[in-house]
C-alpha cells in the first residue's frame, strides 16, 4: 500500500487571548491508500477539526499536510476547491443533501459542478451508484421525501461520485437507527474492498469502529492510539 | 455556467410563492417606469404638437438689405437711404432652391410664401390683417388649413381669399361675399371669400388672411421671388440638424423653430427631468427589493452553500448562482411589467386621435426595451452584494448550522 496522506505536528487554535482554545496539539497521522479507518475519541478531542483540515475545508494553525504528493497548506482556495472536488468525498452526520434536488441530482452534483453541466455520463454513473446503494426506485425522488437512511445512502453515493481517493465521514450513522446504520456501513465496507477507496470515519460507536480495520484514537488534540 | 443557471432556476422554482411575489414587485416597478415614460413622452409630444405642430419647423426669410450710405469724395456723408418699412424683402432665387430643399431627408413639405400686412374693408368696417400668399395646392402644407375649414373651400385661386372665423364674424362676412384688401404697399384688390377656418388660436382666427401667391404678388408688388420659405419636417425634433443641412446646401439663413423657443424647451426639459426622477425611484425600489430578497435567500441557504463549497463548488460558481437568480428575477419582472404596461396603455387613444380631457399617453413611448434592460441590469447589480456574501460563507460553519 502507498501513502495517501500524511499530516505532521498539526496544531489548531481557535480564538485569541484568554478565549484561546487549542484543539489540536501537534497531531501526526499517516493514512495508506485503501485503508478503512475509524477515528475515535470523546467529544472535543479534535476529531471533527482533524476531518475538516484533512478535507481541506480549513487550514491548521501550524503543521504540515501532504496528500497525493501535494502540499495542502501552501495551496490557495481555488486549488484546494478543485483538489477537494477531484480527490475527497464527504459524508456528514446529517446527510446535508440539497433539499430542492432529486436523489440523482444530489449525487451528480460534484461532477456537474466540475463539468459545468449534468453530462449523460455523469447521470449514468449517478444512477449506477444509487442502484448500488439500493435506491434504484428512488432515483428521481426529491431528496426531501427520502427517509433518514435513504438520505445517508444518497450522501454516500454523492461522496463516491468523482471516484475520490479519500472519503471522510463524520458520524455517518450517528443519526440513523441500527438497521440503517448497518446498511450504510456494509456499503462503505463493500466499496472499500472493491474499489480501494480510503475511508476515515469519525464515530463514538464502538460497533461502527468494529467494522473498520484500523482504529485511530484521538484525545486532547493528539493521537493516543 | 449552465449548471449554475440550473441551480438558480431551481432555487427560484422551489419557493414559487416567494418568487412570484418578488417578480410581481419588480413588475410593478417596471409598470410605473413604462407608464411614466408613456405619459411624459406623450405629454411632451402633445404640447409640441399643440404649440409648434401648425407652424413652420424651419423658416427661410429674406434678409433685408442694409441701407446704402452714399459718401462724397471729401469723406462727408451725403445721403442715408432708410430701410423701407413698406417694402418686403425678397428671396429672389427661391425657385432655384425649392427643388433642392425638397430632396433633403426628413423634409415633408415646402411652402414658398409672400407675406405682408394689410387692411380688410367691408363697408365701414376695417380690420388689420396679416396676409399670407401661398401656392395653390400647398394651402395645407404647413398649417393644416383644410382640416380647420368650417365653411367653404380651402382652394385659393385668383381673386379668392380665406379668412379666420373671428375675422369673418367681425366683418360679418360669409362665404361668397366680396371684400376689399389694401396691402401695406398701397395696392387694393377686391376679393371673394372662398372659405372660413377655425384653428382655436385667437391670433390666427382673428387676424390672418390667406390668398394665392399670384394675388400676393400683386398686393405686395413682388413680380418675382418670395418673402419666405416655410418647411415642415417629418420629425420636428430634427429641426436643428436639418436647418444646418439646408444652410450648408443653399447658403440661405434657415432658422429652426427651436430658435426663440427656449422657454418651451426649458419647460419640456423640466418635465423630462421629473420623469427621469420618477423612473429612477422606480428602479431604486426594484434594486432594493431584489437585494433584500436575495440577501434573505443567502442567509436561508447558508448550509446548502456550505455543502456546495465542500463538494468542490468554487466561489465564482456560488456568485453566479445568486447573480443568475437576480438576472432571472429582473428578466421575468421586466417582461411581465412591460407586458402589463403595454396592455394598460392600449385603451388610451393614439397620439393622433387624442381627445381633450384624457391623459395624452403615447403607447409608442413606453421605453419597453429600455425598461427591461435597466431592470435586468439593476437586478444583477442588486444581486452582487448577496452573491458576494454567499461566496464568503465558511463551509465548516455553514454545514454545522
Amino acid at each position: 500500500m502507498s501513502t495517501l496522506l500524511e499530516v505532521r505536528e498539526l496544531f489548531k487554535t481557535y480564538g485569541t487571548g484568554e478565549a484561546t482554545t487549542r484543539v489540536l496539539r501537534g497531531l501526526s497521522l499517516c493514512l495508506e491508500a485503501g485503508e478503512l479507518a475509524a477515528l475515535l475519541g470523546p467529544s472535543g478531542s479534535g476529531k471533527s477539526t482533524l476531518l475538516t483540515i484533512l478535507g481541506t475545508l480549513m487550514k491548521p494553525t501550524s503543521g504540515s499536510y501532504v496528500m497525493l504528493g501535494q502540499d495542502m497548506i501552501a495551496a490557495d482556495d481555488k486549488a484546494l476547491t478543485d483538489f477537494r472536488n477531484a480527490h475527497i468525498g464527504f459524508v456528514f452526520q446529517f446527510h446535508n443533501l440539497l433539499p430542492d434536488f432529486t436523489a440523482l441530482e444530489n449525487v451528480v452534483f460534484p461532477t456537474a459542478v466540475r463539468e459545468g453541466r449534468e453530462t449523460p455520463a455523469a447521470r449514468a454513473r449517478g444512477r449506477e451508484l444509487l442502484s448500488r446503494m439500493g435506491l434504484a426506485d428512488r432515483i428521481e425522488f426529491p431528496s426531501a421525501n427520502l427517509s433518514g437512511g435513504q438520505k445517508q445512502r444518497v450522501a454516500v453515493a454523492r461522496a463516491l461520485m468523482n471516484s475520490p481517493e479519500l472519503v471522510l465521514a463524520d458520524e455517518p450513522t450517528g443519526n440513523l437507527d441500527r438497521d440503517s446504520a448497518n446498511q450504510v456501513m456494509d456499503l462503505i465496507g463493500q466499496i472499500n474492498r472493491e474499489e480501494g477507496t480510503t475511508f476515515l470515519i469519525s464515530t463514538h460507536d464502538e460497533k461502527i469502529a468494529g467494522f473498520c480495520r484500523r482504529q485511530i484514537v484521538v484525545g486532547d488534540g493528539i493521537m493516543t492510539g | 455556467m449552465l449548471y449554475a443557471l440550473k441551480i438558480a432556476t431551481r432555487y427560484l422554482t422551489a419557493n414559487k410563492a416567494q418568487t412570484a411575489l418578488l417578480v410581481t414587485g419588480v413588475a410593478v416597478g417596471v409598470f410605473i417606469f413604462i407608464f411614466m415614460s408613456a405619459l411624459i413622452g406623450g405629454l411632451a409630444e402633445f404640447i409640441l404638437s399643440r404649440t409648434v405642430g401648425d407652424i413652420s419647423h424651419i423658416t427661410i426669410e429674406a434678409e433685408t438689405a442694409d441701407p446704402a450710405l452714399l459718401i462724397s469724395p471729401e469723406g462727408h456723408v451725403l445721403v442715408v437711404a432708410e430701410r423701407g418699412r413698406a417694402r418686403t424683402a425678397t428671396l429672389a432665387e427661391a425657385a432655384t432652391w425649392l427643388p433642392l430643399i425638397e430632396t433633403v431627408p426628413g423634409v415633408r413639405a415646402v411652402s414658398p410664401q409672400i407675406t405682408g400686412a394689410g387692411f380688410l374693408t367691408r363697408g365701414a368696417q376695417v380690420s388689420q390683417v396679416s396676409v399670407t400668399g401661398v401656392e395653390p395646392g400647398r394651402e395645407s402644407a404647413i398649417l393644416d388649413l383644410a382640416g380647420y375649414m368650417v365653411t367653404g373651400d380651402v382652394r385659393l385661386g385668383s381673386g379668392l381669399i380665406v379668412l379666420g372665423r373671428d375675422l369673418a364674424d367681425d366683418l360679418a362676412l360669409s362665404v361668397g361675399q366680396t371684400l376689399r384688401l389694401q396691402s401695406s404697399s398701397g395696392v387694393i384688390s377686391t376679393l371673394t371669400l372662398s372659405g372660413i377656418f377655425k384653428t382655436g388660436n385667437g391670433g390666427m382666427d382673428g387676424a390672418r388672411a390667406f390668398v394665392s401667391l399670384s394675388t400676393a404678388r400683386t398686393l405686395f408688388s413682388m413680380p418675382q421671388g418670395v418673402s419666405r420659405i416655410e418647411i415642415k419636417l417629418d420629425d420636428l425634433n430634427a429641426a436643428d440638424a436639418t436647418a444646418l443641412r439646408i444652410r450648408a446646401l443653399t447658403g440661405l439663413d434657415a432658422v429652426p423653430w427651436t430658435d426663440g423657443a427656449e422657454q418651451l424647451m426649458e419647460a419640456l426639459n423640466a418635465q423630462a427631468q421629473t420623469g427621469y426622477f420618477l423612473k429612477t425611484f422606480a428602479l431604486i425600489t426594484i434594486v432594493i427589493g431584489v437585494a433584500s430578497a436575495l440577501l434573505l435567500s443567502t442567509y436561508r441557504r447558508r448550509p446548502e452553500i456550505g455543502i456546495m463549497r465542500a463538494m468542490g463548488a468554487g466561489r465564482r460558481f456560488v456568485i453566479f448562482v445568486f447573480v443568475a437568480q437576480g438576472a432571472l428575477i429582473g428578466l421575468m419582472g421586466g417582461v411581465t411589467g412591460a407586458a402589463l404596461g403595454y396592455l394598460a396603455l392600449l385603451p388610451f387613444p393614439s397620439r393622433d386621435a387624442f381627445q381633450p380631457g384624457t391623459l395624452p399617453m403615447d403607447i409608442t413611448q413606453g421605453s419597453y426595451g429600455l425598461a427591461i434592460t435597466l431592470t435586468v441590469i439593476g437586478a444583477i447589480l442588486a444581486s452582487i452584494l448577496p452573491a458576494r456574501s454567499a461566496a464568503r460563507v465558511d463551509p465548516v460553519t455553514a454545514i454545522g448550522q
